[in-house]
């Protein structure tokens, strides 16, 4: 197979979850976009590795870890999401501001009181 | 038999060439086509679910790319974690953050032209670059490189330090996830028993079932 | 002699003003004393150091006080007649000013700075007198110009004294400019700057430009003596107390520059163009000075035109060559104008106003002050040259030589050839001389007259509370702070008859060839036949004319209604309708103004505004700049992590893109 073309469906791939990442608005979204991207890289990983013929299958071993990082990754994330939603009321990552410059920052959603129940 | 083998000749293709492409090229290029309008309808929808199930096509389709690359065991792994537990984590996050069911008209943020920009500017550049370094590069593509046994044998032997590191890694997470999702009144709820219907067993026809005790998070009100 | 005594002299008032200004605050008893005690005693210097030079004889001693790379600049002192007796004029005028002051300015609370200022004046003309070197001559000179504005700007509460103070400084100094160029161009032509090189080059005629000097220093000599054309800030200097205005404005300030051309005279007899330019100038301010004094309303006004009238006699002395009759000149007219300055302030300070029209409103006027209106007599007198006063004597000296000069026969005595000086100059002298005496001694009768006899026309006697100034009179009358209790505090009256006594007699020491004479440069100071009846009967018929106005204007407003307000203004019948453009020292002020006020005001405005408006906007812009980049940062920073992540990512595949394409 032409190594062409794993690469290239790996960085049209890339591209798409780059635009995933930032152009939606739910921070959810955003971090299925970001699941995108890491499954580009794995595609390039095992491509590679099947070209290279690696003896210790680097390329795949690392595919492998990178699962396993992503899936932990998306959990925590996740978690965060959760939290925010619950302080903020929240998931839109245009309301997310706080940490900008006090004059330039959107006001964000009202931080109602918390939550009392947990999911 | 071996006549008709010489008869037909050698079943090898006869030069490499890029235009005429073997089998496994051409369905790796029909399913990435699938993968790739996948992805895209799941970052442009504005039905957050349908996104999310659009990521599920989009990564089964990888998992079928893996398979064509002789890398059978990360295959199954893509779609027992990511299928299995990736998305249906996304999805409950959807659920849990109040993801409007149907069209939402403001899923794309205000940065979204200048994404699309970066985004085809990353895609065009990442492209030319790739095509133009790997024009003349082919993979031999033998089938056992990535077996259960061989990823077994890599695994165990070259890369356990990595592995064992990653099991701590994936206690921490769990630890964090658990600690991030804790209800920040600091005690928790007592459980409470559910309510039962007295004298209605459960599951006769024509008696309602006992509603279960809700466990959707109760929010008194939304502000949107 | 001991050159202790010569360097003491204008040593000693320096002294006492730096004392005066150092103890002013803490131990204000000792103003006063500190005040009068240091001029007094170099005033009995100055007489001994006359009294031990002798006549004939000059004393020189210099020691180098700084080289220059051209000609050094000595501490150098010239003394001779003519810096002695200059001097004695200085130590007298300005004793008897300290001591008027300390009554004149009994309650002033900056009378300890304002007499050590006057005393510090006094230390500046002994040094120009004294100085053989014309760098510390023009310390000297520069040191009076400093002490008149602060002087004349004394009741600085007063926007008229803080304009007249800025006039005066500006219009002398825009004559010292071209005087310090002269100076200059003296000390590098002569290859020296002391008095007797300078004046060995000229006789031996090593000036290589006497013309160019000689105009220059004009400059100067215009400026301080108050000439035309810089004449106008001494009318207005009269803002300033009344005693200044007899020390600076009679007998010293305006008196250096006819010191200066006399000291210099060789230089000037070298170059007839500056004698016929002097005497234009002289002539001018002559005759204008004059009709100018028969217009004003203000006593001190009269009195300052007079002095620039007066002073044009010296020049035109000077003009015709003479320099001893220019001295005798001086120093009479510096006796008698102090003298009138003097009284002039008793006058004010009992009347409670300057204006000679309201004056004559109070009929009672000259019982309250009778020895002000007998010393004020007698200065007029003097003034116009009655005989025998002194103003007699020097006048006659003055047409004198200004007659020997027109028939080409000045009388330079020695210190050039008589074919030094244009005969046109001695004509014009001549002529402007007698139509000015003619004129002196009609505003001097006029002022008396209408000062001190005039009729309350229809009103009643008790006219002496409204002495409102005239309406429109062109000054504002100085604050007065000596005691009103008395109208003639003693301090302020005897130093009127201690100056009355030269005023009267000065003059006969003229008339013997080893008494004044003998001082200068010899030859003689008696005046001639002709001259004496020339001018006597000049300043007669003045004086009947004058006299003859003020009976007519009398009548005509006699026979008018009493609502006419104005007095009966001899003046303003002579003059006829030159009274207005007279009033107003024919506009010289106005012309003035158009030519360098306004513009320079106008460029002010236009800096002003360039700077407001552009120079500060670049710099409001550089804020406001900074502002806007500001502003232009904040907006990264606008909390948006997916911005910053475009942002980032926009940068990650530039930099990719740069380095594919640059290798």
């Amino acid at each position: 197979m032409h190594l062409v073309y794993p690469a290239v469906l790996a960085a049209l791939l890339f591209s798409v979850g780059v635009y995933g990442v930032l152009a939606r608005r739910n921070v959810v979204l955003v971090l299925m976009s970001v699941e995108l991207m890491l499954n580009a890289v794995n595609l390039n990983l095992v491509a590679f590795d099947a070209w290279l013929r690696d003896a210790v299958h680097a390329g795949q071993a690392l595919t492998l870890f990178t699962i396993t990082v992503a899936a932990a990754e998306i959990g925590l994330g996740l978690a965060i999401v959760l939290l925010v939603f619950r302080t903020r009321r929240t998931a839109d990552v245009d309301r997310l501001t706080v940490l900008g410059d006090p004059s330039e920052a959107a006001p964000d959603a009202a931080a109602a009181e918390p939550e009392g129940q947990a999911a | 038999m071996s006549t008709l083998l010489a008869a037909a000749g050698s079943l090898e293709p006869a030069s490499r060439s890029f235009l005429s492409p073997t089998g496994a090229e051409v369905v790796f290029l029909l399913v990435g086509l699938a993968v790739l309008g996948s992805a895209v309808v799941s970052v442009t929808t504005k039905q957050l679910v349908h996104a999310a199930l659009w990521l599920v096509v989009a990564l089964g389709g990888l998992a079928v790319e893996f398979l064509l690359l002789t890398a059978e065991f990360i295959a199954w792994v893509q779609v027992l974690i990511y299928l299995g537990s990736v998305v249906v984590l996304v999805l409950f996050g959807l659920m849990l953050t109040r993801a409007p069911i149907g069209r939402s008209p403001d899923a794309d943020s205000g940065n979204r032209w200048a994404a699309l920009l970066v985004a085809l500017a990353a895609a065009g550049t990442l492209v030319t670059l790739v095509a133009d370094a790997f024009r003349t590069s082919w993979i031999d593509l033998t089938a056992g490189g990535g077996s259960t046994r061989a990823t077994g044998e890599y695994l165990f032997r070259h890369w356990v330090l990595p592995f064992e590191a990653l099991s701590v890694l994936l206690l921490a997470a769990l630890v964090g996830a658990i600690v991030l999702s804790r209800s920040t009144s600091g005690t928790l709820p007592r459980p409470r028993a559910g309510k039962l219907r007295a004298g209605k067993p459960v599951g006769r026809p024509g008696a309602p079932a006992a509603p279960a005790p809700s466990t959707a998070p109760t929010a008194p009100a939304q502000e949107r | 002699m001991n050159l202790a005594l010569p360097i003491l002299v204008p040593a000693l008032p320096a002294l006492g003003a730096a004392a005066g200004l150092a103890t002013g605050k803490r131990f204000p008893g000792l103003a006063r004393p500190l005040a009068v005690l240091p001029v007094a005693v170099s005033a009995v210097l100055a007489v001994v150091v006359a009294v031990q030079l002798g006549t004939g004889q000059s004393l020189d001693a210099a020691t180098r006080l700084t080289p220059t790379g051209g000609p050094d600049i000595s501490l150098a002192l010239h003394l001779d007649g003519f810096s002695v007796l200059i001097s004695l004029l200085v130590g007298l005028v300005a004793t008897l000013v300290q001591i008027y002051s300390t009554a004149y300015l009994k309650d002033d609370p900056r009378y300890p700075s304002y007499a050590a200022l006057v005393s510090l004046f006094t230390a500046a003309m002994f040094l120009v007198v004294y100085s053989g070197d014309l760098i510390v001559l023009l310390v000297g000179w520069e040191i009076m110009g400093i002490c008149s504005y602060f002087l004349i700007g004394h009741h600085w509460e007063t926007e008229d004294a803080r304009s007249a103070s800025l006039k005066a400084f500006l219009v002398t100094k825009l004559g010292d400019v071209p005087f310090v160029f002269g100076i200059f161009a003296l000390g590098a032509d002569a290859g020296s700057f002391r008095v007797t090189d300078v004046l060995a080059a000229a006789t031996e005629g090593r000036l290589g430009h006497p013309t160019l000097i000689a105009l220059l220093l004009l400059g100067g000599v215009a400026g301080k003596s108050a000439q035309f054309p810089l004449h106008t800030w001494l009318p207005d200097a009269m803002a300033g107390p009344t005693p200044v205005s007899a020390l600076i404005h009679a007998a010293t300030m305006v008196a250096a520059g006819i010191y200066l051309v006399a000291r210099l005279m060789p230089v000037f007899l070298l170059s007839a163009a500056a004698l016929v330019v002097l005497a234009v100038m002289a002539a001018v301010t002559m005759v204008g000075s004059a009709l100018c004094a028969l217009a004003q309303d203000d006593l001190k006004r009269v009195l300052a035109y007079s002095t620039v009238g007066q002073l044009g006699y010296m020049a035109g002395a000077l003009a015709s060559g003479d320099r001893d009759s220019a001295v005798f000149y001086l120093v009479g007219h510096g006796v008698f104008k102090a003298l009138l300055f003097l009284t002039a302030g008793v006058v004010i300070h009992a009347a409670h106003t300057n204006s000679i029209s309201a004056m004559s409103r109070m009929p009672g006027l000259r019982k309250r002050v009778p020895d002000a209106y007998w010393a004020m007599g007698i200065g007029l007198v003097a003034l116009m040259g009655l005989p025998p006063f002194t103003g007699f004597f020097s006048k006659e000296s003055v047409f004198t030589a200004a007659e020997h000069a027109a028939h080409g026969e000045a009388l330079t005595r020695g210190v050039g050839p008589a074919s030094a000086v244009p005969e046109a100059a001695g004509w014009i002298v001549l002529v402007t001389a007698c139509l000015t005496a003619l004129l002196t001694a009609a505003y001097s009768t006029r002022m008396w007259l209408v000062a001190f006899h005039g009729r309350a026309a229809g009103e009643p006697a008790a006219a002496e509370a409204a002495a409102a100034p005239a309406a429109g009179a062109p000054y504002s009358p100085e604050i007065d702070e000596a005691d009103p209790a008395t109208a003639e505090p003693a301090a302020m009256r005897w130093p009127l008859w201690v100056l009355a006594v030269p005023a009267m007699g000065f003059g006969l020491l003229g008339l013997r060839d080893d008494w004044l004479p003998s001082l200068l440069d010899g030859g003689s100071l008696r005046p001639t036949v002709t001259t004496s009846v020339l001018g006597t009967g000049l300043a007669l018929a003045g004086i009947l004319i004058a006299y003859a106005a003020w009976r007519t204007a009398g009548a005509r407003q006699a026979a008018r209604p009493a609502a006419e307000g104005a007095p009966a203004d001899p003046g303003r019948l002579l003059l006829g309708p030159v009274y207005r453009f007279a009033q107003h020292g024919f506009g010289v002020d106005r012309l003035y103004s158009a030519l360098f006020v306004r513009p320079t005001a106008a460029a002010a405005r236009l800096v002003n505004f360039l700077d407001r408006e552009v120079v500060e906007t670049y710099v409001r812009g550089a804020g406001t700049g900074a502002n806007a980049l500001g502003w232009l940062v904040r907006r990264a920073q606008n909390g948006n992590a997916q911005a910053y992540l475009n942002a980032l990512l926009a940068g990650a595949v530039l930099l990719a893109v740069l380095v594919a394409v640059g290798s």
